[in-house]
């Protein structure tokens, strides 16, 4: 379990002061201009030996994604695009930089942005954290009037800008191409790759994209050295990692702990344990929506990672995690989510648009049991039809959650459909004809 | 219960007032030039604000539409789709105050069931997208609010008000009602998103570990 003396979120809970004056005193804007002289290769570099993987869910490595950005200007000018638009159900880290340690944000911003060559970084928060996005201009304004933004900034030698774009309440606006054709003013609909964001992104131009988070930590790992970062946690899952926990728990919270750690262990210390205790536990979603669910019977020895998750056919997505207990009813739940996706699916490809409204009628039923047993084939077969055949990840976001369910819970499924033929008035009538049944009707 | 609330109609013209110019001024340093369609989303949110002070409604009328697209060089349908597409801008008029309860499971497992029925209750309205016949609230369904941790999340206005119940929904949409603006944040004893009753991490003070480093 991560110490406090290594924790690199140093006022996650707001305790102490946000503000300028605050944040130099536990360390943000110290020397910065020391960390630039180790030079652009130098920076990147370091980000590579500290195996730091992308906060926002993919874990794609960080300083491997930096260094993609076109050596040399063709003209064209660089970006930075920094992702605030955290919108996964059960996410709720990024909110906690931007509003309580805005000023690491912005150093590390620097410091990402000399890596990549950027002049200019913006930062897209979600439209519903107004408050959020208050303070992170305040603390941008402090930076301005201290000389720490702007010309020649910290006295780095670099002239960087730092600008706050806020959303509007789309979903779809956290996958990065969608997030710049939002930026750019249009609707967020995410575009075909190749070309990649760091050929062509914003405005055109070459740009990298990366989670709040992910930037957040550079600064610290500057200071500290790759080698503790790489310290922490396990080979491949470098580092420690802002969590969350949410649901069914005594006292839901965010934190920051070290990759690797039990995920039965965090729910006991941090989360103060199951709500009724352990056995009472049914299910956790440890990553935010898009990831699959896991029964208790994972929960009791899967390691909170990368690769252990990835391992049980889960992944760690956002590594917030939605605790379940017995109460709770599992095929709801993740109707709703399926609700959610119906939300917030673009509409640009057809899988996608019309899949997510499959699924979630399909869904709508399987919680009613009003079904038949096939039906679960053929729903699992409705996201196989969706997963993999969008433009963007959210189809495969929206399939993934159903196939988890499935895997893990369908006796509970037919039971459903079981206990609705029994009841009176459902005597065993066929719900839904061999032939399936016209969309029209449903 | 006052005459019931009827929707605004359309007006014919906006115009933006010296406060939201000063607003638009800042907006408009943020991107290059050429690329100033950038700047629709905050001056679409310009508008709203400003439908919000001088009606008691924020709302985006169509001819705040089309005086953003004439403003950005933008053909007026580029600026109808955003606005449309992005749920946050309301097309058509809301109550004075917008309750925004979150729903999705994070906020359902800890009972926003409980502040859905209390919200319909103390606002007295009958379902989503509907607003009360004194048109002082309106109340949405919305996804997740990235709060997760302080589920269940009723978001008025601007303001999160975290942690809530039944009995504290119905009393804060009595302090509304009454011209009041409760603090926003967790409404149970809690530090932002630390745990309930105290933090388990973060015990040495922020000082002291940075001398540590």
């Amino acid at each position: 379990m991560l110490q406090d003396k290594d924790r690199i979120f140093t006022n996650l809970y707001g305790q102490d002061d946000w503000k300028l004056e605050g944040a130099r005193k536990r360390g943000d804007w110290d020397n910065t201009a020391a960390i630039l002289a180790k030079g652009r290769d130098g920076v990147v570099a370091e980000m590579k030996a500290s195996g730091l993987r992308g906060r926002g869910g993919a874990g794609f490595p960080t300083g491997l994604k930096w260094s993609f950005m076109p050596k040399q200007s063709d003209g064209r000018p660089h970006y930075l695009v920094i992702n605030g638009d955290e919108s996964e159900p059960g996410t709720c880290k990024d909110r906690e930089v931007m509003r309580h340690e805005p000023h690491k944000l912005i150093e590390s911003a620097l410091i990402a942005s000399f890596a990549m060559g950027a002049h200019a970084a913006y930062i897209y928060i979600r439209g519903e954290f107004f408050r959020e996005a208050e303070h992170l201009q305040y603390a941008v304004d402090e930076a301005y009037a201290a000389g720490l933004l702007g010309k020649n900034a910290a006295g780095t030698g670099w002239d960087f800008d730092f600008y706050i774009h806020r959303g509007a309440g789309a979903y779809i606006c956290g996958e990065e191409t969608a997030l710049l054709e939002s930026l750019e003013g249009k609707k967020g609909q995410p575009r075909m790759k190749p070309p990649f964001p760091a050929g062509v992104g914003l405005y055109g131009c070459p740009t990298t994209v990366n989670n709040v988070e992910s930037i957040s930590v550079a600064s610290t790992i500057m200071r500290r050295g790759a080698s503790w970062f790489a310290g922490l946690g396990r080979p491949n899952n470098a580092g420690s990692k802002l969590m969350a926990i949410s649901g069914h728990v005594n006292t839901p919270c965010v934190f920051e702990e070290e990759l690797g750690v039990p995920l039965k262990d965090i729910i006991e210390k941090h989360g103060g344990g199951v709500r009724g205790g352990w056995d009472n536990l049914l299910a956790v979603i440890p990553g935010g929506c898009s990831v699959p669910v896991l029964p208790k019977s994972i929960c009791e020895t899967v390691l909170m990672d990368y690769d252990s998750l990835r391992a049980e056919r889960s992944g760690l997505g956002t590594a917030c995690m939605i605790v379940m207990d017995k109460s709770t009813d599992i095929i709801e739940a993740i109707a709703r989510f399926s609700r959610f996706f119906k939300h917030e699916s673009c509409g640009q490809c057809t899988p996608c648009r019309e899949g997510t409204g499959w699924m979630m009628r399909m869904m709508d039923r399987m919680v009613q049991g009003r079904a038949e047993l096939e039906e679960i084939d053929l729903l699992e077969q409705v996201t196989r039809q969706v997963e993999g055949h969008t433009i963007c990840a959210l189809g495969d976001a929206a399939a993934w959650p159903i196939q988890g369910l499935i895997r893990h819970f369908r006796p509970e499924m037919e039971a459903r459909i079981r206990q609705y033929k029994a009841a009176p008035g459902g005597t065993g009538l066929v719900q839904v004809p061999a032939h399936g049944v016209p969309v029209a009707a449903e | 219960m006052n005459t019931p609330w009827k929707p605004a109609e359309q007006p014919d013209k906006f115009t933006f007032d010296a406060a939201s110019e000063a607003e638009i001024a800042k907006v408009l340093v943020k991107y290059p030039e050429a690329r100033k369609a950038s700047a629709v989303m905050p001056m679409l949110y310009i508008a709203q604000r400003q439908m919000g002070r001088e009606t008691g409604s924020a709302w985006v009328p169509v001819a705040a539409m089309d005086e953003i697209a004439r403003r950005l060089d933008m053909a007026p349908i580029r600026v109808y789709e955003v606005a449309s597409f992005y749920t946050m801008f309301n097309t058509r008029p809301i109550g004075r105050y917008h309750l925004q309860v979150c729903t999705t499971t994070s906020c359902w497992l800890r009972g926003s069931d409980d502040v859905v029925h209390a919200c319909k209750k103390a606002a007295g309205i009958g379902g989503f997208g509907e607003t009360s016949e004194d048109g002082l609230f309106t109340l949405t369904q919305v996804e997740c609010l990235g709060a997760c941790a302080n589920a269940p999340i009723l978001q008025v206005d601007d303001d999160f008000y975290e942690d809530m119940d039944g009995p504290r929904t119905e009393a804060l949409i009595a302090a509304l009602r009454a011209g009041e603006r409760p603090p926003a944040g967790p409404t149970v004893n809690r530090c932002g998103s630390a745990p309930e009753g105290g933090c388990k991490t973060l015990l040495v003070t922020p000082e002291a570990a940075s001398e540590n480093q």
